[in-house]
Formats: C-alpha cells, structure tokens, sequence
C-alpha cells in the first residue's frame, strides 16, 4: 500500500535516515521502534511530507508522492498525529475538529461570505463528520467543554479525532501514548486496536514496548538511522541485533 | 441578566445606538469623531483576520492603510476621476499590492514576519513622502471630492457622512462575521494554532496565508479611502508607523482573535483619549501602563476577558447542577 525504497534524509553531515527499505502492510497495524534518536520521527516526516528526503522513493497506492508537500499527502488519504498536540485551548473540543474535514469541502471566500447553499451543505458535512470522529474515539461527552480543561489523554484523543476527520486510508501515529499513564495506555491501545478494525492501516511510533508487542503485527527497528529488523513481535524479540541496540554490548549466552 | 447576555439583543440596541446617534447628541464634533472610528474600526478588522485569526501580526498595516487613501486621493485630484470609482478602485489596488507584497512577505514567520511588514510600512510611508510628483510628498494631496450624490441622497453635511460611514462599516462587520464563523475562518485559526498541523489536515497554508493578507489590505484600503473621502486632505504622516501602532494598541485593548474586540478596543480608546486631550501627550503616561497590565493579566484583551468570566460562570453552573442531580439521585435511592 505504502511502500519507500532507499530513503535517506541527510541534515547537513548528520544522516538521520540512512537508505531504509519499507512497506506499510495494509490494514494491520505496523510499528516502527528504536532507540531515542534513530530516525524514527524524521521516517515520518519524511512519508507525509513535512521533511523533503534526499534520496529515495515513496510510493503510495502506485502513485509517486516523493516530494508533495504535506497537505497534498493528507488529500491522498495519509493522515497523522505529532508527538506534542497542538489544538487550540481556548475553543470547544468540537470546535477543534471541525476543521478536520476542510479538506474534503470545495467552499472558498465568496461561499463564506455569501452563505452559499454549498458552503451550508459542508459546514453540516464537517460538524457530522466531527460528530463522529469524536463519537468513535469516544469523546461525544467532553465536544462542548474548551480543550483546556480537558485531560492530557483526551487532549490525544482529539488528536487522533482530528485525523480521523480528514478521511484517512492510513494514519501515522506518532508515540500516541506519550505522556499517558499506564491504565490509559491500554485504552488508547483499545482504541488503535479499533482504528484497525475498522479496516484502517495503521502505522506508529511507540516505546512501550508491552504494548507494542501485543498490539502490532508487524514491527521495523530503526537504529542510528538503519534498518536492522523487520518482522513480527515474535521474532523481533528473538533478534539479537535489536536485543544490542537497546541494551547495548554484546548478547551472552 | 440573560437579556443583558443575548447577542440578539446587545446588537439590536447598538445598532439603533448607532442610528439615533445624531439626534441624540447633535454635536459636529462629537459626529466628527464617531465617523473617524468607524474608520479605524474597518482597519483594525482588517489587521484582526491577519494578526488576530491567521496569527501573523502585520505592521505595515498603516502603509496600506494609507496606499487606499493615496489611490483615492491621487485619481481624484490628479486624474479627476469621479469619487464612487476612485472609491471601488482603492481598496482593489491596495488589495493587488497587498498580494505582491504578501508574495514575498509571507515566506518569513512570527518576529521575522513582523519585522518585515514594519520595513515594508516603513517602505511605503518613505514612497508617499518622497515621490512629490504622485503624491504631492510633504504638502499631500488637497481637494479630494464629496461623494457624489446617488440618487437623492446626498453627501454633504457631516451627518449624512457619518451615516455613510456608519453604513459600510455594518456592512464591513457583516462581512468579516461570516468570514470569520465559516469554514475559512476555521481555516484562518487552524493556521494560527499550528502550521505543521494545518499542513497535516490537508489544508494549503500557502495559499490561505496569502487569502488573509490580502483580505486584511482590502479593509486597510477600504478604510484608507473612507478616511480620505471623509477628511479631504491626506499628507504623508497617515502613512507613518505610528497609525500602525494605534491600530494595533485598539486590536489589543478590544482582543486580539475576538469578534468584538475591534469595535470595543477602537471605540473606547477614541473615546478615552478624546476626554484626555487635557493632558496633551502625557496621555501616553496612562495608557502605557494600562495597556502592559491589559497584556499580562488578559492577553486576549477585555472581549477574551468577558468571553472566559461568562464561560467559567456557565461551566460553574453545569457542575453545580450536575451535583445537585447527582444528590437527588442518592436521596432517592436511599
């Protein structure tokens, strides 16, 4: 579905992502791992466009979207979180993702000031669609309270409604449970699990590994920017170079 | 106090305010300065789209404020053309050298924008002062006409003006209402919060950027234009940095991002310094202080303030009733 052939991103000297090879795996959930400063945020910035690779292809349902900035990869269906949310306090939770849909609705300036028929018929279409995305990451009782008095695991909730709104066929979560206490961690796994059963693809970043384990069906480690293995939790839990790169040293016996 | 609270009923009242005005207090003066606010009011929505909603805080506002009253005042005394053409036409120029100059202002961000935008206000008051054989440099352009009368109604005596002014700005509220309350405006504010974000919901940053810039010199023009038909002379110092830092101290006193933030900051500040002009320009001595303790105890101005007192109250009520239900139900269940 989304598959990335010889990825490099050189920031100056300093390579962060070094000729990975990848391919998303279509509606299961993939995880990509690695220590604090692998390169795992820049591979994402690098697929939904924030960042420019220097070398490499990102292909995307047989579509080329090397080099397309970021809002048109979300136009193709490619949604994702940040790490750190950024909505804005001071307005309605619902508010916050009604902007989510935008994307899908023609409307400019002159539907906007003249209140066309369209404009009205959209504005409907991304409060419904706000509605929903809110119902199904199960925050329809928290959509009129002001996002500042809302819990820091709602606020990642909204996050992931916001990319929900934008119709996704993928979506990138970047360590969605950052920052969240372990009782919360299993209900925002509850809910990626849901995301997925829904027939989403789901791609993420995460270091819990707990979780991970459980929760994806197919895991990529990234060390120092490199690709080191690539399979199921099983067999990544077995991989002696992955058991190096987070403990470091050799492996005894 | 819920009739005290409903919009309806506040914007009925203000606009019959508005209308009874010169009867009630039939005072040239007084007249004078109301129809000067309704002018800055126009030009302070404008900055308030860009600055308030898109979060890029232009101070080369100023500058396109007066490149509207320039156009009018330069195609009516030097090309003779008529007023209402020269009127169509000045905010459209502003508005296409608005697009020029957001072309390359807009590839810079936060300070950078900022100080930017004051090197191009700067830029275009130098213009206006130096460039005597367009704009008549220091001695500025003298003569421009009266609105020519439509129909039967005419221009001339200081109430119809106000009227006049009173009318477009109405108009002007409208507009920015729905601008502001659509999905462009939930646009405008997506980019405000984070363009990363923004970029990532699909939306071109790029391209709504440049929309409110230009929006934002459309109303400067507008208000350029009305400012040059109303006074009749316009000199270079309407171009300068300090009409920029007015409207930004009436964006910031009324709120910053709010909806009635320019009409409340523009009209009391007008109104305040107007009861001042005693202390000639000491009045600076208290406004300073009042605007730094404005900025750190409500950043989003006195309309932000209200807005969060009657949201805290409201919230405060919910849960208090929530409790007592909550209450009821144990009763009854014991």
């Amino acid at each position: 579905m989304l598959e990335v052939k010889g990825l490099t991103k050189r920031f100056g000297g300093n390579v962060a992502v070094k000729s990975v090879d990848y391919s998303v795996q279509q509606g299961k959930i993939n995880a990509i791992i690695g220590p604090n400063g692998a390169g795992k945020s820049t591979f994402f910035n690098l697929i939904t466009g924030v960042h420019e690779p220097t070398e490499g292809t990102i292909i995307y349902k047989n579509e080329e979207i090397t080099r397309q900035p970021a809002n048109v990869i979300a136009k193709l269906g490619v949604a994702r979180t940040f790490q750190s949310t950024h909505l804005f306090e001071m307005s309605t939770v619902k508010d916050n993702v009604i902007v989510g849909h935008r994307l899908r609705t023609k409307s400019n300036l002159f539907d906007s000031i003249f209140r066309t028929r369209r404009l009205k018929e959209e504005e409907q279409q991304c409060i419904a669609k706000a509605e929903e995305s809110l119902d199904f990451v199960g925050l329809s009782h928290v959509s009129d309270q002001l996002v500042t008095n809302i819990s820091q695991e709602e606020k990642k909730r909204v996050a992931f409604a916001l990319a929900l709104a934008t119709d996704p066929e993928i979506v990138f979560l970047d360590e969605p449970t950052a920052g969240v206490n372990p009782d919360e961690t299993d209900e925002m796994a509850k809910l990626i699990q849901k995301m997925a059963d829904k027939g989403l693809t789901i791609c993420l970043i995460e270091h819990k590994m707990p979780m991970i384990m459980q929760l994806a069906h197919h895991i990529m480690v990234l060390n120092y920017g490199e690709k080191i293995a690539e399979g199921t939790p099983a067999e990544i839990q077995k991989n002696e170079e992955v058991i190096k790169a987070y403990l470091g040293g050799t492996v005894s016996a | 106090m819920n009739v005290l609270t409903n919009k309806k009923v506040i914007i009925s009242l203000l606009i019959v305010l508005g209308i009874v005005f010169p009867f009630i207090i039939p005072n040239l003066y007084y007249l004078h300065i109301m129809t000067l606010a309704f002018i800055w009011t126009i030009a302070v929505y404008g900055l308030n789209l860009l600055a308030g909603y898109t979060g890029y805080l232009s101070l080369a506002h100023g500058g396109f404020f007066a490149i509207g009253a320039y156009v009018i005042g330069i195609l009516t005394v030097k090309l003779e053309m008529g007023f209402w053409l020269s009127f169509l036409l000045a905010p459209l120029v502003t508005m296409f050298i608005g697009l020029i100059i957001g072309l390359f202002a807009l590839r810079t961000k936060e300070h950078f924008f900022a100080i930017y935008t004051l090197c191009v206000g700067y830029i275009i008051y130098l213009v206006i002062d130096k460039w005597e054989g367009l704009t008549g440099g220091v001695r500025g352009l003298i003569g421009i006409p009266l609105p020519e009368a439509i129909g039967p109604i005419t221009f001339q005596s200081p109430t119809a003006q106000y009227y006049l002014a009173f009318f477009i700005f109405l108009l002007v509220v409208a507009v920015i209402y729905r601008i502001v309350h659509s999905l462009t405006g939930r646009t405008f504010i997506a980019i405000r919060n984070s363009e990363d974000l923004a970029l990532s919901l699909g939306i071109s940053t790029k391209r709504n950027k440049l929309l409110a810039f230009v929006l934002s010199t459309f109303f400067a023009g507008l208000a350029g234009a009305m400012y040059a038909g109303f006074i009749r002379f316009i000199g270079p110092e309407i171009a300068y940095t300090t009409i920029t830092f007015d409207l930004l101290t009436y964006m910031i006193v009324g709120g910053i991002g709010t909806f009635a933030g320019p009409i409340v900051g523009t009209f009391l500040i007008v109104i305040i310094s107007q009861n001042l002009q005693f202390l000639q320009d000491y009045r600076m001595l208290i406004f300073g202080p009042l605007l730094t303790l404005l900025i750190i105890f409500s950043p989003r101005g006195i309309v932000g303030f209200i807005q969060m007192q009657l949201y805290q109250r409201k919230r405060k009520k919910q849960e208090s009733l929530a409790y007592k239900n909550r209450e009821e139900e144990t009763n009854a269940g014991g």
